[in-house]
C-alpha cells in the first residue's frame, strides 16, 4: 500500500502543460515534482523514486523535425532502460498530446514487441494545420487502469497539429484491436462514427488514445487536464451542473487510486 | 563537408501540406496544377561518415512509419509537367529548426556535427509557365527578405553553412566628424546612418560633444539615436504641441499630451489598487491577497508589413518579454491579439508596389502569432480583426500579454555594484535599426533598406528563458530585470543603468557568429534576450540555474556607480557617455496640430420593406463575420485557466464578448479581458471614437459579469506622421476623448504605447492609416461561477435591451455596406452609462441573468442574431418595443436605424420569467425594455413599427452567412 503516491511530471525546453497536469495529480493527493529531463539524464534525480511518470503536453524542442521526436530519442537513448524497468515494476505512465507523440515515437507505445522500434506514429493533421477544438470520445475501458469507471462517452479538448494516428501496418492495428489497447476514439456528439471536424485530424479508425498491453501506459491526444474542472467546459454556463470536476478528472483519480491500491 | 538529405512522404499517404499549398495556389488564380508534394531538405555540415548520416536519417530526421529519405546533390525533374521550387533561408537568417536538430544529432553521440540548415522543396505537377512559377514563388512560398529560391547546384549544396567564420572583422574605432559639421552635414550624418534624428537633436548632440572637446564614436551616436527615437522616447506625446481647432482657431499649448490626458486620468482617479503604472514594462494592478496582475499591449506594425510571419512572431515574443520584464518578472497568463488589415478581397491592382496582399499579410500574421503563442504555452484568449481599405500599405498588429506576479515582486531596483547579466538568445546582426526604423514612414523601398530589421522569433528559446527565470525569481537572485526590445542592449542597459551608470565589455556577449562590430553587438535587436542586475554574491547560483535549464547567461559588466555609460571592445573604450545627458538631454520638440472636423455627407437611406438581406450583409461584413478559423489555430486553453472562451454556445462557435480566465487553478477569482476598436468612428470624430472604444471595452467586461469597480485600461495609438499638423490634430482630439471617457468611468489607464509614422509613401503620395486607437481593458470577477455568456439558454425566456438606442448610424456597418460613412457618430452619455453598468453588475451578482451580449458593430439586429444562433434558439422580436430617441423631427423613426444603429452603452439580456420581476425591480431608473422572447423554433422573426415582418430568417442560415466570409 502506497500512502503517498509520487508523480514525476517530466518537462524540457518547450513543454508547457506541466503545471495544470501537476495540479490534476496534486488535487487527488499526490506529491508531484515537475522535473527537467536534464535532472534525470544526469542522475541528479531517479525515476525509480516515483510511481507515475507523466509526459505532459507542449512543444518539446519546438516539435522541430517532427513532434516529440527529439525528446523521444532522448528518452530512448538516455533513459531507455530506466523506463523499461519502471514499467516492468508495475508503475504507471501517462502521455498527453505531445507526451503521447513522444511515447509513440520512442517505441514505448503501443509497446507490442519488446524491441524499441516504432510501431505507429502521430502525423500531420489532414487539415494541415494546428487546431484547438473540443471532441467527443468513446471510451473502451478494458484493461486500461487509467480509464476504469469513466462514462462511455466524454468531452475533452484537443489542441495539436500532428495528431493523426497511423499504425505501421495492419498487423499492428489488428494487435491493438485484439489486445483491447484502443482506449479512446473520436465520435460525434450522438456517438456515431465521425468525419472532420469531429475526428479533428484524420486518425486511422478515429483513434485518439491507446494503452500498452499492460494497460498501465496510456497515451492520448486530447487534454484531460483541460477538462479537469467543470468551468473549463466550453458551455458550462448552459448546463447548470453543480459538480466541481469535469470529464478529465477521473483519469487522474484512477492513476492515484491504482498506485495506492496496487503498488 | 556538407551532406544533403531529402525527406519525402511514402507514396499512398495524403500529403496534407502539399494539399494546403495547392489550395493556396488555386486561390492565387493558377488552376493548372494537379498535385503538389512537399519535400524536406536538410543540409548537414561536419566530418560525418555516410554511416553517421544514415543513422541521423533513420533515427532522427525520418519518421519510419510515413517517410523515406534519399541523398541527392540537387533536385531532379521527372517530366516536362513536373516543376520544382526549392526555398531556403538567406545566410544570417535564423533557421528555426537548426538549434534543436543540432541537439538531436549530438544526442545520437555524433558530436562532430557543426551546422544544419533546412530548405523546403515544392514539387508541382501540371503545366506551369515561367510567370506562374515566379508568381507562386514570390506571392506564396517565400519572402525575399529572409528566403531565396535555390537556383543552382552551388546553392543546393553551398561550400559552408557557417556564417562569418572566416571574416573576423578588423577592429577599429570609428570616429564621426561632428564638431566641424555644418547643418547640412549633420542631417547627412543622421540620414546616412539611419539615425532618424532631427536637425535640432543633432545640434544638441554636437553642442554636447563640443563641451566634451571631442568627436563621438559611431556607437555613441547610435546610442543617442536609439535612446531618443520616437519608438523609445515618445517625443510626440512628451513634447510641446500647439493645438488649434480649425486653421484659424486660437492656439492652445499642450505641454506633454501624455501627462495632460492619459496619465492625468490615472493621477486624478488615484486608485489604491493601481500598483505600478506607466513606468515599468507593463501596468500592474492588485488581484488577490497573494498576487497582482499586469497587462501590456505593443504594436509591431512596420515589421509585420514587410515580413508578416516574422513581424507578428517577434511582436508576440516582444510583448511576452515585457511581462517577464515587469517588476522582477511576471508569469504570462494570456495573449491578446488585434489586427487591422485591408479586406482580403482587395483587387491586386489596388495593392501599392512593395506592399504585400492583405490576404498574405493576414495569413502570415496569424501564423506568426500562433507559432509563438502556442509554443510558449500561453493561451490567446481575446482579439479582434478590423478590415479597412486604408490599411493596404500599412497593416496594424497589436500584441498583448497579461501576467501574474506575486505581491512584492513588482518592485525592482538596480544597485550600484550589481552585475549586468545577459540571458537568453545569442546576439547576431538581426534587427539592426529596428527602433529607429519604426520611427519613420514606410516606403516602397523600405524592404530594401530595412531588411536587417526583419526577424523570425524562436519561441522555445523564450520558453526556456521563462522556465529558468521563474526559478531564479523564487530564489530572489536578482534585483532588477528588463527585456531587450527595440534598441537591444543599448536600450536595456541604458535604461537600467540610468541612475548608476554602466560598464560593459561587449566582447563577452555570446554571439551567433563571429565578425560583429561593437556597434552591431550594442544595438542588435536579436530576439529572446533580457538583461538582469545581479548582486555579485548571487551570481554563481543564478548562472547554475540558467545552465540547468540550458539557457545562456553571461556577465557583461557592472552597474558601476560612475553615472556614465562606458563600453569596451577588444580592450578599447568605444563609448563614454554621461547617463544624465543621454536620458534627459533630448531637446523638447514643439509640433503644430490642427483639428479640422471633416466635411461629411449626410447619410442617405432608401426605404425598405424588409431588412433580412441587410442583416445578412451586416453578418457577413468582414468586421462582424466569425473569426473562428483564426481562433481555432490559437491554443486558447493551455494553462487550464479558461472560464469564458472566445467561442461559446451550444455548438462552441458563438462570439463571446470578453475572455474570462481564472489565473490560479482551483481558485474562483477571475480576470476578464476585452478590447475596443472601431476605426470608422475616428474618420467622423476621433474624440467619440476614443469614448466609444472605451465604452465598448468596458461594456464587454460588464457583459461577461465583470465589474466597473476594479477595471483598468490600456491605450494604443496608431497614427500617421505626427509631423503633419492634420494628423497630429486628430491625435490630440483622440487623446482628449480618452481622458474624458476614462475619467468619467473611473477606469484608470495603467499602460499604453503609441506607434506613429504609420504612413506609406508611394510615388510621392502619402497614404496614412486612419488614426486608430485600441483600448484594452481588464477587470476582476470575484466569482467565476457567476460569469455570463452570450448564447441564448432557454425557450420562453425574455430578452431585454438595457440602454437607449439613438439615431447614430454614423460609422456603422449598415452604412458601410451602403458605401457610406455618415456623420451621426455614436456618443457616450457617461452618467447614464455608469448607472447602467452598475445596475447590471448587481443583477449578475444575484444570478438573474441567463445570457447577455454587448450591442456593438451591426447594432441590435446583429447582436440578437448572434445570441440566437450561438444558443441554437429562435427569437421573436419587436422594434416597436425598443427604447429609441430619434435625432430630430426631420425624419420619421425607421426600423433600419433602430436595428442597425451602433449607439453605445447597450446590452441585451436574457432573463428567465421567474426572475423578471426582480430584474425589473433592480433596473428601476435605468432605461430597459423587453423587446424579444426566446423561441423553440429556429426562426428569427422581427416585427417592425407597424407590426409588419422586417426580418425573417432561419438562425442556422444566418450562422452560415456569418461563418462563410473568413473561412
Amino acid at each position: 500500500m502506497i500512502k503517498n503516491p509520487k508523480v514525476l511530471v517530466l518537462r524540457t525546453a518547450g513543454t508547457n502543460c506541466n503545471e495544470e497536469t501537476a495540479f490534476g495529480f496534486s488535487y487527488f493527493g499526490a506529491s508531484v515534482d515537475q522535473m527537467h529531463v536534464h535532472a534525470l539524464a544526469t542522475g541528479q534525480s531517479k525515476l525509480a523514486d516515483y510511481h507515475i511518470l507523466v509526459l505532459p503536453g507542449g512543444f518539446s524542442y519546438g516539435d522541430d523535425i517532427a513532434s516529440g521526436r527529439i525528446l523521444a530519442n532522448e528518452l530512448r537513448l538516455k533513459l531507455g532502460e530506466d523506463i523499461k524497468k519502471f514499467i516492468a515494476d508495475g508503475k504507471l505512465v501517462l502521455g498527453i498530446c505531445n507526451g503521447f507523440q513522444i511515447l509513440t515515437k520512442a517505441g514505448i507505445l503501443p509497446g507490442l514487441s519488446s524491441s524499441t522500434g516504432q510501431e505507429a506514429t502521430l502525423f500531420h493533421n489532414d487539415s494541415a494545420k494546428f487546431e484547438a477544438r473540443w471532441v467527443h470520445l468513446s471510451v473502451t475501458g478494458g484493461k486500461c487502469v487509467w480509464t476504469q469507471g469513466i462514462p462511455a462517452q466524454i468531452y475533452l479538448p484537443v489542441a495539436h497539429g500532428e495528431g493523426k494516428f497511423i499504425p505501421r501496418d495492419s498487423k499492428v492495428l489488428d494487435a491493438l484491436r485484439g489486445n483491447g489497447q484502443i482506449v479512446f476514439r473520436y465520435r460525434t456528439a450522438s456517438g456515431t462514427s465521425p468525419s472532420y471536424p469531429d475526428n479533428p485530424n484524420g486518425s486511422i479508425e478515429h483513434i485518439a488514445g491507446i494503452c500498452d498491453p499492460t494497460g498501465r501506459v496510456l497515451g492520448l491526444m486530447p487534454h484531460p487536464e483541460r477538462h479537469f474542472l467543470n468551468h473549463q467546459h466550453p458551455f458550462w454556463s448552459r448546463l447548470g451542473k453543480k459538480e466541481k470536476l469535469g470529464d478529465g478528472a477521473k483519469i487522474f483519480e484512477n492513476g492515484i487510486k491504482y498506485v495506492k491500491e496496487n503498488l | 563537408m556538407i551532406w544533403r538529405v531529402e525527406i519525402k512522404q511514402k507514396s499512398g499517404l495524403l500529403d496534407a501540406g502539399g494539399q494546403a499549398v495547392l489550395k493556396d495556389i488555386v486561390d492565387l488564380g493558377v488552376s493548372s496544377i494537379q498535385d503538389v508534394r512537399v519535400v524536406g531538405v536538410y543540409l548537414l555540415e561536419g566530418q560525418l561518415s555516410r554511416e553517421d548520416v544514415k543513422r541521423v536519417c533513420q533515427e532522427l530526421l525520418v519518421d519510419p512509419i510515413v517517410e523515406e529519405y534519399g541523398f541527392s546533390s540537387s533536385p531532379k525533374k521527372e517530366s516536362q509537367a513536373h516543376s520544382i521550387i526549392e526555398i531556403a533561408y538567406n545566410p544570417g537568417v535564423m533557421d528555426p529548426v537548426e538549434a534543436s536538430t543540432l541537439k538531436g544529432i549530438r544526442d545520437l553521440g555524433i558530436a562532430q556535427i557543426q551546422a544544419v540548415r533546412t530548405a523546403k522543396q515544392y514539387h508541382f505537377w501540371g503545366a506551369l509557365s515561367k510567370k506562374d512559377i515566379e508568381h507562386i514563388t514570390h506571392r506564396l512560398l517565400m519572402n525575399k527578405l529572409i528566403q531565396h529560391a535555390v537556383e543552382s547546384a552551388a546553392q543546393a549544396i553551398p561550400t559552408t553553412l557557417t556564417l562569418g567564420a572566416a571574416s573576423k572583422a578588423q577592429f577599429d574605432v570609428l570616429i564621426v566628424e561632428l564638431l566641424k559639421a555644418s547643418h547640412k552635414d549633420l542631417m547627412q550624418i543622421s540620414k546616412k546612418g539611419q539615425l532618424y534624428l532631427s536637425l535640432n537633436e543633432m545640434k544638441t548632440i554636437q553642442a554636447h560633444f563640443k563641451k566634451e572637446g571631442r568627436n563621438p564614436t559611431d556607437v555613441e551616436l547610435e546610442t543617442f539615436a536609439q535612446t531618443w527615437s520616437e519608438h523609445c522616447h515618445h517625443k510626440t506625446f512628451r513634447g510641446i504641441i500647439r493645438y488649434r481647432e480649425g486653421q484659424k482657431g486660437r492656439p492652445k499649448i499642450i505641454r506633454s499630451l501624455f501627462k495632460s490626458t492619459i496619465a492625468k486620468v490615472t493621477r486624478d482617479l488615484n486608485k489604491k489598487w493601481c500598483v505600478s503604472v506607466f513606468h515599468d514594462n507593463a501596468g500592474v494592478i492588485a488581484f488577490d491577497k497573494d498576487y497582482h496582475v499586469c497587462f501590456k499591449v505593443e504594436t509591431h506594425n512596420h515589421p509585420s508589413a514587410l515580413e508578416p510571419f516574422g513581424g507578428a512572431n517577434t511582436g508576440v515574443g516582444g510583448v511576452i518579454r515585457d511581462i517577464l520584464g515587469t517588476g522582477l518578472a511576471a508569469k504570462p497568463l494570456a495573449n491578446t491579439d488585434v489586427f487591422c488589415f485591408a479586406p482580403p478581397d482587395t483587387p491586386a491592382r489596388d495593392i501599392p508596389a512593395g506592399a504585400l496582399h492583405p490576404k498574405r499579410v493576414m495569413k502570415g500574421v496569424v501564423s506568426g502569432v500562433r507559432d509563438y503563442g502556442n509554443k510558449m504555452g500561453i493561451p490567446t484568449v481575446n482579439g479582434a480583426i478590423v478590415f479597412d481599405k486604408h490599411f493596404v500599405g500599412n497593416p496594424l498588429v497589436f500584441c498583448g500579454n497579461v501576467g501574474l506576479i506575486p505581491r512584492g515582486k513588482e518592485i525592482k531596483q538596480v544597485n550600484k555594484g550589481d552585475l549586468i547579466v545577459a540571458i537568453g538568445g545569442r546576439t547576431g546582426r538581426d534587427g539592426i535599426h529596428g527602433a529607429t526604423f519604426s520611427s519613420g514612414e514606410l516606403t516602397s523601398q523600405s524592404e530594401m533598406v530595412s531588411s536587417g530589421a526583419v526577424q523570425i522569433g524562436n519561441p522555445i528559446e523564450e520558453k526556456k528563458l521563462l522556465d529558468a527565470l521563474m526559478k531564479a525569481r523564487e530564489r530572489h537572485l536578482y534585483s532588477s530585470i528588463t527585456d531587450c526590445g527595440a534598441g537591444g542592449f543599448s536600450s536595456a542597459v541604458g535604461e537600467m543603468g540610468a541612475q548608476t551608470g554602466a560598464r560593459v565589455d561587449l566582447d563577452k556577449a555570446p554571439l551567433k557568429y563571429q565578425g560583429l562590430r561593437y556597434t552591431e553587438v550594442w544595438i542588435s535587436e536579436s530576439q529572446e534576450r533580457m538583461i538582469m542586475s545581479v548582486p555579485p554574491a548571487h551570481s554563481d547560483e543564478l548562472l547554475k540555474i540558467f545552465d540547468d535549464e540550458n539557457v545562456e547567461a553571461c556577465v557583461l559588466g557592472e552597474f558601476d556607480g560612475s553615472g556614465r555609460l562606458q563600453l569596451f571592445f577588444h580592450g578599447h573604450q568605444v563609448c563614454d557617455l554621461d547617463m544624465r545627458f543621454l536620458h534627459d538631454g533630448i531637446p523638447l520638440i514643439t509640433k503644430d496640430a490642427v483639428y479640422q472636423p471633416p466635411k461629411l455627407k449626410a447619410e442617405k437611406l432608401a426605404d425598405k420593406e424588409n431588412l433580412t438581406d441587410d442583416l445578412c450583409a451586416a453578418l457577413s461584413h468582414f468586421n462582424v463575420a466569425s473569426k473562428e478559423s483564426v481562433i481555432r489555430v490559437y491554443d486558447h486553453e493551455v494553462q487550464g485557466t479558461s472560464v469564458v472562451k472566445p467561442l461559446v454556445g451550444i455548438h462552441t462557435d458563438g462570439p463571446s464578448d470578453a475572455a474570462v480566465i481564472a489565473p490560479r487553478l482551483g481558485f474562483n477569482k477571475g480576470l476578464a479581458i476585452s478590447n475596443g476598436i472601431n476605426v470608422r468612428l475616428g474618420m467622423i470624430d476621433p474624440f467619440w471614437m476614443a469614448a466609444s472604444c472605451i465604452d465598448e471595452a468596458i461594456r464587454q467586461i460588464i457583459a461577461v459579469g465583470g465589474s466597473l469597480e476594479r477595471m483598468a485600461l490600456l491605450d494604443n495609438f496608431c497614427w500617421g506622421n505626427p509631423d503633419k499638423e492634420d494628423r497630429l490634430g486628430t491625435l490630440v482630439r483622440c487623446a482628449q476623448g480618452c481622458y474624458k471617457a476614462a475619467k468619467a468611468f473611473g477606469t484608470p489607464f495603467i499602460s499604453g504605447k503609441d506607434s506613429l509614422y504609420n504612413e506609406y509613401t508611394h510615388q510621392g503620395r502619402s497614404l496614412a492609416i486612419p488614426g486608430t486607437i485600441l483600448i484594452s481593458a481588464m477587470g476582476i470577477l470575484e466569482d467565476i461561477s457567476k460569469a455570463v455568456t452570450m448564447d441564448l439558454k432557454k425557450t420562453g425566456n425574455s430578452i431585454y435591451v438595457v440602454g437607449t438606442t439613438f439615431d447614430e448610424l454614423g460609422g456603422s456597418i449598415y452604412l458601410a455596406n451602403e458605401g457610406q460613412l455618415g456623420q451621426n457618430v455614436p456618443r457616450v452619455r457617461f452618467p447614464t452609462a455608469i448607472k447602467t453598468y452598475q445596475a447590471i453588475e448587481k443583477v449578475v451578482e444575484k444570478g438573474l441573468i441567463a445570457s447577455m451580449h454587448d450591442v456593438s458593430e451591426g447594432g441590435l439586429a446583429v447582436a440578437l442574431a448572434e445570441m440566437a444562433f450561438a444558443g441554437g434558439r429562435g427569437i421573436t422580436g419587436f422594434v416597436k418595443a425598443v427604447p429609441y430617441q430619434g435625432k430630430s423631427r426631420h425624419r420619421r423613426d425607421r426600423e433600419d436605424v433602430i436595428l442597425f444603429s451602433e449607439s453605445n452603452s447597450r446590452l441585451l439580456v436574457e432573463v428567465e420569467s421567474r426572475h423578471e420581476k426582480a430584474f425589473k425591480q433592480m433596473l428601476k431608473g435605468i432605461v430597459h425594455a423587453k423587446i424579444a422572447s426566446v423561441e423553440a423554433s429556429s426562426e428569427m422573426m422581427v416585427y417592425g413599427l407597424k407590426d409588419q415582418v422586417v426580418i425573417n430568417a432561419n438562425i442556422f442560415d444566418l450562422k452560415q452567412v456569418w461563418k462563410n466570409p473568413l473561412f
